[in-house]
Formats: structure tokens, sequence, C-alpha cells
């Protein structure tokens, strides 16, 4: 056999793989990404659950934007306060933290126990039912239960419960607000997590209207304005509204109400 | 007989002979990148500048080293070598230069490497006996067919997200049969120009 063949391809690809890799490593040092060994530290210090609530579609996005364009570190709702303050601990900075723990509520009670206008057969998402005339219940303002919040948490926290309404358990909700952004009815809130009563309506319509296609729903009698000791409950609309800011809890409202929509948060889950 | 005239060529590697629904070359980046049109649309501009720098160099290297040497059997090799080299290129530029697009073709860069679509276009060339200028041509349609059935099939692939199927077909199922559908139109072009 003719040797020179051999001797040509081992010159050939040793040429050209040498060529290729010089070529590679000068793009390699030209093309570098220099990275903050802080970055690290700060994605080890956040949660890492990715939930977007900072704004930044994950953990390491947000890391980066602290570190290059100088973002505000109270962002991380599910972190609270101790990451924020971690947060400042990596950078040698100074924060001011709130250390009040939201969660979310959602105030509708109805579901089964609401009358439905149609039978709907589309598509099983609450922002799709409620562009078909605002939803398949009588009720224009409750919850449509087919589940938008429950897809969209990270922490496992929101489900539908027994009788067709999503249902926030507030032991692990982190008050992210990432359901409060896709209720198409706009009736999940956030609120402190220290107040366990809440009014499980929205409806602002007339209390005759309200008791004939729901029976759980705010009739707006005022009982529940009258009998709190600490004036924290007013009526607005043919709707009872909680202010939360006196409320201490003590549950007067919930044995007044003739329709039983107030209800003791943690009594519910336990 | 067939027409190898440049406009010739470049239709026909465009729809009569598409890279991914005629010749089935290349599936597993067309179903890997296609459940968003916007990822799909920028693996299509990874794949086209990869196919045409990779499709001349190969013809480079090919026509003015193995040839006159007589070292053509070492053409799998060299044009492997070339591909994976300009696809690690490509990802240390966009990495640096465009960070989200990066960000969003991250594991799909790897995939074009071996991807035996850019593989295919090399070897074509050198069945076809093509010069540079129906090199170019032929890579550019390659890349443009990979395209048009690239995007089509993403933006189908978004309707089926919220389409109500049968349990059995949901995934990857449908998903097949759609690229089964989708090639046989395409089956219907067969025969134009010669091809």
């Amino acid at each position: 056999m003719n040797n020179i063949i051999i001797y040509y391809s081992i010159a050939t690809l040793g040429t050209t793989s040498v060529i290729i890799a010089l070529l590679l490593s000068f793009a390699a040092k030209k093309f570098k990404v220099e990275s903050d060994p802080r970055k690290d530290l700060l994605v080890s210090v956040l949660p890492g659950a990715n939930c977007g609530a900072c704004g930044y579609p994950g953990c390491e996005q947000y890391a980066e934007a602290i570190l290059t364009k100088d973002e505000v570190l109270t962002l991380c709702k599910p972190g609270g306060p101790e990451v924020s303050k971690k947060i400042a601990q990596i950078l040698g900075k100074e924060v001011e933290v709130s250390s009040q723990r939201m969660v979310a509520v959602v105030l509708c009670a109805g579901g089964s126990r609401t009358k439905d206008e149609f039978i709907y057969n589309g598509i099983k998402k609450c922002s799709v039912a409620n562009k078909f005339y605002e939803g398949q219940k009588l009720c224009k303002y409750g919850c449509l239960g087919f589940g938008d919040c429950v897809e969209v948490c990270p922490f496992d926290a929101i489900h539908i419960n027994k009788y067709g309404v999503a249902e926030v358990d507030p032991v692990k909700c982190t008050g992210c607000g990432l359901c409060v952004k896709a209720c198409p009815k706009n009736i999940i809130k956030l609120v402190p997590c220290n107040y366990q009563i809440h009014i499980l309506c929205s409806s602002k319509d007339k209390g005759v209207k309200v008791r004939q296609i729901c029976s759980v729903g705010c009739i707006s009698c005022g009982i529940c304005v009258k009998s709190c000791p600490v004036n924290d409950i007013e009526l607005k609309e043919n709707l009872a509204l909680m202010k939360y800011d006196k409320c201490n809890n003590c549950g007067i409202c919930v044995e007044k109400c003739p329709t039983k929509c107030i209800v003791d948060v943690t009594r519910v889950i336990a | 007989m067939k027409n190898s005239t440049l406009i010739a060529i470049f239709i026909s590697s465009i729809f009569v002979n598409n890279i991914i629904l005629m010749r089935f070359i290349g599936l597993c980046s067309f179903f890997g990148v296609s459940n968003k049109l916007s990822s799909a649309l920028g693996m299509s501009a990874a794949v086209f500048f990869v196919m045409n720098l990779s499709a001349v160099v190969s013809w480079l290297l090919y026509n003015f080293v193995l040839v006159p040497l007589n070292l053509e059997f070492l053409k799998i090799i060299v044009f492997i070598l070339v591909i994976a080299s300009l696809v690690q290129l490509v990802e240390l530029f966009m990495k640096k230069n465009i960070p989200a697009l990066f960000k969003a073709l991250g594991i799909y860069l790897p995939l074009i490497t071996t991807n035996c679509a850019i593989l295919a276009v090399s070897f074509f060339i050198v069945d076809y006996k093509y010069n540079l200028l129906q090199t170019l041509v032929f890579s550019s349609g390659t890349a443009i067919g990979y395209t048009i059935a690239i995007i089509l099939f993403s933006s189908i692939r978004e309707r089926l997200e919220l389409a109500p199927l049968p349990n059995a077909v949901k995934g990857y199922g449908i998903v097949f049969i759609t690229a089964a559908l989708m090639s046989l139109s395409f089956m219907g072009l067969v025969g134009l120009f010669g091809f």
C-alpha cells in the first residue's frame, strides 16, 4: 500500500484540528463573559423558586439585575425580609424592610352554592370563560373555579375546594402575588397574615338579587358593620368590606352574619 | 431531466426537497424547539448562519485539500470537525452579544452540532458536485426551507396547546401526526423542476 496517503491523512486532520483549536481558544478569550462571583452567592441566598414575583423571569435574572442595574433589594416577596437582609449583607449595603408577611385570600365562597346561568362547554380556563358573558355563573363577580390561580402558584398554596371555589392555604402562601394577577375577576387580594377573618364575597349586586342566586353571598344587611367592636367593616356598593386596619380577630361578625359569608380562615384550614 | 440552474436549486431545496418534511433529516431540533414561535425563529436564524458557513467551509476544504490529496474518504471526519467548531463559535458569540437568545436556545445549540441537517447539506454538496455559487444557493435554500417548516409548525403547535384532544394523543402524539400531515401536503410538490 502507498504509505503516503496515511501521512497525508494525518497531516490534513492534524493541521485542521490545530487551526480550529487555535481559532476556538482565541474566540473563547475574545468573547469571554465576565461573571461576578457575588452572583452565585446571591443565587444561593434567593429561594430559587423562579416564581417571577420580583418581576424577573427567575432568581438568576433578579441577581443579575441587582448586580448590574442596582435593582431594589426588597423585591423578593417569597423570601421576605430575611432574604432582603442577606442580599444587603452580600452587597455590603443597608436595607429597610417591613417584616409584615402578606398572604393571599380569595374573596368568594360561592362555587357550587351559586346558581349557573348556562352550561359552559368551552376551554376550561377562567380567563377564557370570563370573556364569554363574564362567566357561566349568575353572579358576575364570583370565582369561576377553573383554576387559573392554581396553575400559576409556584408554592402549591391555592387549590379548588369542595365547593368549586379557589381557596388559599395561608401556611404555604408566601404572598408573591402571582394568583392576584392571574384572576380575571380580580377577587384575590393580598392581606397581612395576622388578619384571619375575611368577608368571602365580592358581589356588588343588590341584596335581593344576591339572595336569589347565591346562598352564601353578602346581602349588605349591615349587621357586621354594627356589631364590629373596632369598626373595621364598612358597607360600599352593596358589599361589606373589611378595612384590615384594626381587626383583632374577635369573630363576632362571623357569628352574626346571616348568610355565613364571613369566615375565620384558621378554623377552615384546621 | 434534473434542472441544475440556480433558481431550480433554490426553489427545490426550499419546497420540493424540504430538508425536514421531505428528506426527514434534522427532526430532533425541529420537534424540540418548535413549541414556541419565538424560540423557533431564533433556532432558524442560528441554523441559517451555521448551515451556510459550514457548507462553504466544507466545500473549500473538500475541493482544495481533500480532493487534491486523494483523501475523499476523510470527508465525514473533516465535515464533523468543521461543523462542531462552527457551532462552538456561534455559541460563544451569542453568549456575549445576544444573551437573551442564548438563554432561549441554550440546550438546542449543541443539538445543531449533531444535527444531521447540517452534515447532510455538506454531503449533498459533495454528491451533486456543486460549484461554490451553487453550494451557497443550495445551503441558503435548505436553511430557508427549514425556517418555513419550523415556523409553520410552531404556529400550529401553539394552537394545539389549547385544543381539546383525547388523552391518548396529547403532547407528542398529536405533534407527530401533525408533522406527518404537513409532510403529506409538501409531497404534492414532487416533480417540480424534474426533482
